[in-house]
């Protein structure tokens, strides 16, 4: 019985929100790999570019909530998801458009494109905040809870509570279907299999006639796909704020190398691994010990937690370096520009 | 027209705007443009001897600007001996502790022979390191927070002379830039981004959250101060004498003198860092930089130490930066670890660099001046352009009134504008490199 509610008390307080937070993070992780992969390039715009498209998807809800319509215990969210991708699609081709393809062109050199992305991220930063200001969206409505802690108990008899929102439930739901079709379009269709190419050895595939600019084309309107997902998902389970978006580029970054740039498979892992360290390291471990350990002398008298929630950042920063210490290419053999 | 013709009418342009900012709005703004100004040349300058010298691409400005702040506060404020008597001590132990540890863990790597017995030696090392290490360190800090929290509740400073917390904040900044470069340095220009940007977020959530080191978000104010006092001043008989001779009121005179002050102090240092960065530039030792930011490859083959040369210039760098950031906590009399945030103090810097012209220290001078000017006056352009568009619509029209509101945003736009719009039309900037 301990020895269950130990493992309850885990899942509700560690697992289940990193899982949660592993899909979202993944999901950003693959539009920044993405990128890398097909315009060879580090996109700090890309958390921005999350929080542009999570935008348009609020502004969308709440036209929807004003005219009544719902998506029963689901969130609105959901429904306005569609539009709020277009959105994010329209705003990235017009970037592409009006500022990368001039560097395209001329073959810049990476790390110039990286910078024209810092002044990206400068214009969409100013324009998100610009539109619907600084502070905290909460826009997630329907039902919050798929499993209370209350319903567990009463179902199992267990003294632990284990708690499903809503919004993790669809997280993983979500995650797993974009996910699927990512690697069904990337795997099987003649546009995926022509971006892989591309990706892999660009003269070789403008010799086999491949059209870069469609390729590259497909790579933002997929990219603004998974960053407005990404970026739904992470504000229906917590809180839109542009700052937090724009702070969230790290461990994105930090997941899609540990898992190498370049390679999709490589950012899920990282995502998952980024957010399980992250919401590890900094849990108190007291109330799983407690559970754990036979004679209540021996239970510890501190929270047991290894790191107060603020150095979050530093935990994934350490496995990053870590990871390019011992693997420069990261776990899944990204490819280096 | 020549360059040299070009170069001074740009700077020329640059004092016009302060002195027309001084004319038509006030000579207390111009002259915190001024001193801003002089500080964020400083700034750009060290980010240029990184970027436009040796090609390294550092996005952890902040943390440098921070730990530069930092240096303020643990040099000039006056020591707090109760709460030294109560864990002082026992923090420095810890600390000690720790720091042993990771050495232990870096020598039991280097010397035990590859294979998973040194993993495993240097696991449990780190493990045990680290629950020594939070069982002294926490004690310590609990002791040292609760001595009198609302007004210390850290453990202060050493009480020396303001000004030696400049350079010490270059030297603290570069103690960080050599460990970070040691770690860092050697991977592609994209990774040391990423490191970057994450060790500044590192250092500001350190400096937030460790209230024994510097209380926290809970401040350090009062600051002491390389000039003198406004209320001193406006008390000394013979300033008010002199200044009401000139037809002066002495409050504002006051103000005006005490920000003139800094702006004496602040040209002296920007003026020895620059000459040193020119003669770096035109050194063997600065064409080496850029023949290696040029072609590492060949530098190499050439017999360069690439690596060795690149830590080197990151540390120089990054302290240029601490000693900028010192000078600004200096100036604003208080460390506030809650408003370090990248944009303004990484990102805007780079700006600078890029509008100002990479690769040349007068380029990075101007620009400092030039976006910091924007920055401070974008906003009141801003809202005056918004009050004339909207000037048609009702006074409640909902679209009106989010407009007003939003002004303060027009900062990041028009930041992001001016450097998609240099790097497209000028990328050397506007002062190139020669």
């Amino acid at each position: 019985m301990e020895f269950l509610n130990a493992i309850v008390a885990l899942s509700n307080y560690v697992l289940i929100p990193a899982i949660a937070y592993g899909s979202q993070l993944s999901l950003g992780a693959l539009g920044v790999t993405l990128i890398y992969g097909i315009l060879r390039f580090s996109n700090f715009a890309h958390g921005d570019t999350m929080a542009f498209g999570t935008m348009v998807t609020i502004l969308v809800t709440w036209w929807f909530q004003s005219m009544g319509i719902s998506f029963g215990p689901l969130p609105t969210a959901l429904l306005a998801l569609p539009l709020g991708i277009v959105g994010c699609m329209a705003l990235l081709l017009f970037t592409d458009r009006v500022v990368y393809r001039f560097y395209r062109a001329q073959k810049a050199k990476p790390v110039i494109l990286v910078i024209v992305s810092m002044g990206v991220m400068f214009v969409l930063n100013g324009l998100v905040r610009f539109i619907i200001g600084t502070d905290d969206q909460r826009f997630a409505d329907g039902e919050r809870f798929i499993i209370t802690a209350g319903d567990f108990k009463t179902m199992t008899g267990l003294d632990e509570g284990m708690a499903i929102k809503t919004t993790q439930g669809i997280t993983v739901v979500v995650a797993v279907i974009a996910v699927a079709l990512l690697f069904w379009f990337l795997n099987r269709t003649r546009t995926g299999k022509s971006m892989r190419a591309y990706s892999d050895n660009e003269d070789l595939a403008l010799l086999s006639g491949i059209n870069p600019e469609r390729v590259v084309m497909y790579a933002w309107l997929i990219v603004a796909a998974l960053a407005t997902i990404a970026g739904v998902l992470y504000g229906l389970d917590k809180t839109f704020r542009p700052f937090v978006y724009f702070q969230l580029l790290l461990p994105v970054f930090a997941a899609a190398i540990v898992g190498g740039l370049g390679s999709p498979l490589g950012a899920i892992a990282g995502g998952f691994i980024i957010a399980f360290s992250e919401v590890m390291v900094t849990y108190a471990w007291k109330k799983v010990i407690v559970y754990l350990v036979p004679f209540e002398s021996l239970e510890p008298s501190g929270l047991v937690q290894l790191l107060s929630t603020e150095y979050k950042f530093a935990v994934s920063f350490v496995i990053l370096l870590i990871v390019l210490l011992f693997r420069p290419t990261g776990l899944f053999r990204g490819k280096s520009v | 027209m020549s360059e040299s013709v070009k170069n001074t009418l740009l700077f020329v342009i640059v004092a016009a705007l302060i002195v027309i900012t001084g004319i038509f709005q006030s000579w207390n703004t111009a002259l915190f443009i001024l001193n801003m100004g002089l500080i964020s040349a400083i700034m750009s300058m060290g980010v240029n001897l990184q970027w436009g010298f040796a090609g390294l691409f550092n996005v952890g400005v902040m943390g440098f600007i921070a730990l530069g702040g930092l240096a303020v506060v643990l040099i000039s404020m006056p020591p707090v001996a109760e709460a030294w008597a109560a864990g002082g001590l026992r923090i420095l132990l810890g600390l000690a502790l720790g720091a042993a540890t990771i050495v232990a863990a870096i020598l039991t790597y280097n010397r035990m022979p590859p294979g998973r017995n040194r993993v495993l030696a240097m696991l449990v090392l780190l493990a045990v390191g680290f629950f020594v290490f939070r069982a002294v360190f926490d004690g310590g800090v609990q002791a040292v927070e609760s001595v009198d929290p609302s007004a210390t509740g850290y453990l202060g400073g050493m009480g020396l002379p303001v000004l030696l917390s400049w350079p010490v904040g270059g030297v603290l900044a570069a103690g960080a830039a050599w460990i970070i470069g040691k770690a860092a340095l050697g991977l592609r220009s994209d990774y040391l981004a990423i490191a970057t940007l994450g060790i500044a977020e590192i250092i500001i959530a350190v400096i937030k959250n460790e209230d024994w080191l510097a209380r926290g978000v809970k401040n350090v104010s009062n600051l002491p101060r390389p000039v003198p006092d406004e209320v001193d001043l406006q008390n000394t008989p013979t300033f008010v004498d002199q200044v009401q001779a000139i037809g002066m009121d002495p409050v504002p005179a006051s103000s005006l003198f005490v920000k003139l002050g800094y702006s004496v102090h602040f040209v002296v240092v920007l003026v020895i860092i620059f000459v040193l960065a020119q003669l770096a530039l035109k050194s063997p030792w600065g064409r080496m930089m850029r023949a290696i930011r040029d072609n590492e490859v060949a530098a190499e083959a050439m017999g360069k130490d690439v690596t060795r040369r690149h830590l080197q210039v990151f540390i120089l760098g990054s302290a240029v930066c601490g000693i900028g950031g010192a000078m600004m906590t200096t100036l604003d009399g208080q460390l506030t670890p809650g408003t370090y945030q990248p944009l303004r103090f990484t990102f805007l810097i780079w700006v600078m660099v890029i509008v100002g012209g990479s690769g040349n220290n007068l380029g990075a001078v101007l620009g400092g001046f030039l976006i910091w000017f924007l920055w401070v006056q974008v906003e009141p352009i801003g809202a005056f352009l918004m009050t004339v568009l909207t000037s048609g619509m009702a006074d409640d029209n909902a679209l009106k009134l989010h407009l007003i509101d939003s002004v303060a945003h027009m900062r990041l736009l028009t930041m992001g504008l001016i450097l998609l719009l240099m790097l497209r039309f000028s990328p050397r900037g506007l002062i190139p490199e020669k």
